[in-house]
């Protein structure tokens, strides 16, 4: 595959920069190259909220920086936790004496780097409470939850705890807010073809043309089948149905829809699967409040698509309505 | 009584260093089979840089190890980064200060380092990881040393059982990290980071064993 890339080794470096030069107006780069910042940030007597991943799912997690949303990002290599210093960065930027919350996805590195983050920062008498996203139905079953992996509903999840940390909430509050979030969202993703890796030079994975993997996860993590590849409305039924079985939730049920692709798969495709996946949760009796379809959150170049269906309540709904103003529109 | 000086054997991490550059595409290849075909290159990027910095210095081991842990903390990240970055400043931590480094700091060394890993991450013997070629090596140095083999032979043992610490990752399946979401199909494969593992306790015992007095 034919790329735009200058030193294979030097990708995330390129990435961050050419990224802060077209967003100057909303995010800066911090002391620490590796910590995307919101323009104005920290934010007096606001709780900073902060995130971090390896790199690779543009626009996350960089993207998602900016005012009612993500103060800082803490930034790794491709498909790679961010270090722990950069953890604590990103909490030190974001830091407006009120304490931060530090809103992830539930993978090996992370856990470790943003355990010796939050380390460093009690050092320095920063009050930090995190919420681990798990919202990827396949990556395990349902009674053991907390073995899930986080994917595209770590989105949902800071834009709950942005919105909610922007209407002047305490720690706890946002905390509490974000983790229902995550609590109330399920995700699925489908592969069509693999990624690779610059550096690596050839894909770390197949799927034999033909075929789709269904449950794969954000860097490949095979799914929980592998079979033929179907029509779009069956694939979309699919989805809706592994996530809703899993989701349970009451009919007249109110919920807001994210479609990302997960890199190499054109917009209008997404657009097809979400013509039955529309209809699907309908038919289920649930109410579509709002649907986000686009490139959200990627894998490099993977062919693909995930769905995330979360359900809203008094308290989430009107937060889907804060104003943001990120690189990405929400 | 064996003992190797702490203040002139800091070349033991440069040629630590050099022997993970030398294995940067096969560990990468290797953890390409089970997991995302990284680990090479975010090993060799950290342990080079490393070496950067204490190339002509002269440093002596406990200062070596402990830039070599700092590095891996600070600029390597992913999982690879917190547990050797954790290993390698224990380490030092325990053979600062000591002019000539006995079985018996060794031994507390290795513990020590074991101690920072378990810290943060939750890995047990069996599970597919680096602690499968670390825990069988301590027990077998310990082990060594309590039945009264002098330091060149316990270090000798630790290192034969790193190797087969590491061997015997292929029969195991993955039951943490992102091989874990493989399940059976992880069984098979050397784990890349207890190959790692036991590439560093290798040099760093075969090191201190050529310079035993």
């Amino acid at each position: 595959m034919q790329r735009f890339i200058n030193d294979p080794n030097l990708v995330v470096e390129d990435t961050v920069k050419g990224f802060v030069k077209a967003h100057s107006d909303i995010v800066r780069l911090a002391e620490n190259p590796r910590v995307i910042v919101a323009k104005d940030a920290p934010f007096a007597g606001k709780v900073g909220v902060v995130t971090g991943g390896g790199s690779g799912h543009e626009p996350a997690f960089i993207g998602y920086t900016g005012k009612n949303m993500l103060d800082a990002v803490a930034v790794g290599e491709l498909f790679s936790s961010p270090t722990a210093k950069s953890f604590y960065d990103a909490i030190r930027e974001a830091n407006g004496g009120k304490g931060v919350v530090v809103l992830y996805g539930n993978y090996a590195g992370d856990n470790m780097n943003v355990k010796m983050a939050m380390k460093l920062a009690a050092k320095e008498g920063i009050e930090v409470v995190t919420v681990v996203a798990n919202d990827d139905v396949c990556s395990a079953p349902p009674e053991e939850r907390e073995k899930r992996r986080g994917v595209a509903g770590e989105i949902f999840m800071w834009k709950m705890g942005g919105a909610k940390a922007a209407t002047g909430a305490s720690l706890e509050e946002v905390r509490a807010t974000a983790q229902k979030a995550i609590d109330n969202c399920r995700s699925i993703g489908v592969g069509l073809g693999p990624c690779t890796l610059p550096a690596v030079g050839h894909p770390n994975f197949q799927i034999e043309p033909g075929t789709m993997e269904v449950g794969i996860g954000h860097h490949g993590e095979p799914g929980v089948r592998v079979e033929k590849l179907k029509t779009a409305d069956e694939v979309a039924k699919d989805m809706v149905k592994i996530v809703l079985d899993d989701h349970n939730l009451p009919e007249g049920a109110e919920v807001a829809v994210l479609v990302s692709g997960l890199g190499a798969t054109p917009l209008n495709e997404l657009y097809i699967l979400n013509d039955t996946i529309e209809s699907e949760i309908s038919a289920r009796g649930l109410k579509i409040v709002k649907t986000w379809i686009g490139n959200y959150f990627t894998s490099l170049e993977m062919v693909g698509a995930t769905l995330t269906v979360m359900a809203l309540d008094e308290d989430l709904k009107p937060l889907l309505d804060v104003e943001t103003r990120c690189t990405i529109i929400l | 009584m064996q003992t190797f000086d702490n203040a002139s054997s800091g070349a033991i991490v440069l040629s630590m260093a050099e022997r993970i550059v030398e294995n940067r595409a096969y560990l990468s290849e290797i953890d390409g089979k089970i997991g995302d075909g990284d680990h090479g290159v975010n090993m060799a990027k950290g342990f080079g840089m490393a070496a950067e910095r204490l190339k002509g210095k002269d440093a002596p081991l406990a200062e070596s190890l402990d830039t070599l842990g700092t590095v891996l903390m600070t600029e390597i990240g992913g999982s690879m980064g917190p547990l050797y970055g954790v290993m390698f400043t224990e380490f030092a931590e325990t053979i600062e200060g000591v002019e000539a480094i006995d079985a018996a700091t060794y031994s507390k060394m290795l513990h020590a380092g074991l101690a920072g890993i378990q810290s943060i991450g939750s890995a047990k013997v069996g599970d597919k990881t680096l602690i499968d070629t670390l825990v069988p090596a301590i027990k077998a140095f310990d082990k060594a040393a309590a039945e009264g083999k002098s330091f060149s032979d316990a270090l000798e043992a630790l290192v034969a059982a790193a190797e087969a610490g590491r061997d015997s990752t292929i029969n195991l399946v993955a039951k943490i990290g992102r091989a874990s979401r493989l399940g059976e199909r992880s069984l098979g494969v050397l784990d890349a980071g207890a190959t790692s593992c036991a590439i560093i306790l290798k040099e760093l015992s075969d090191g201190a064993r050529a310079r035993l007095t």
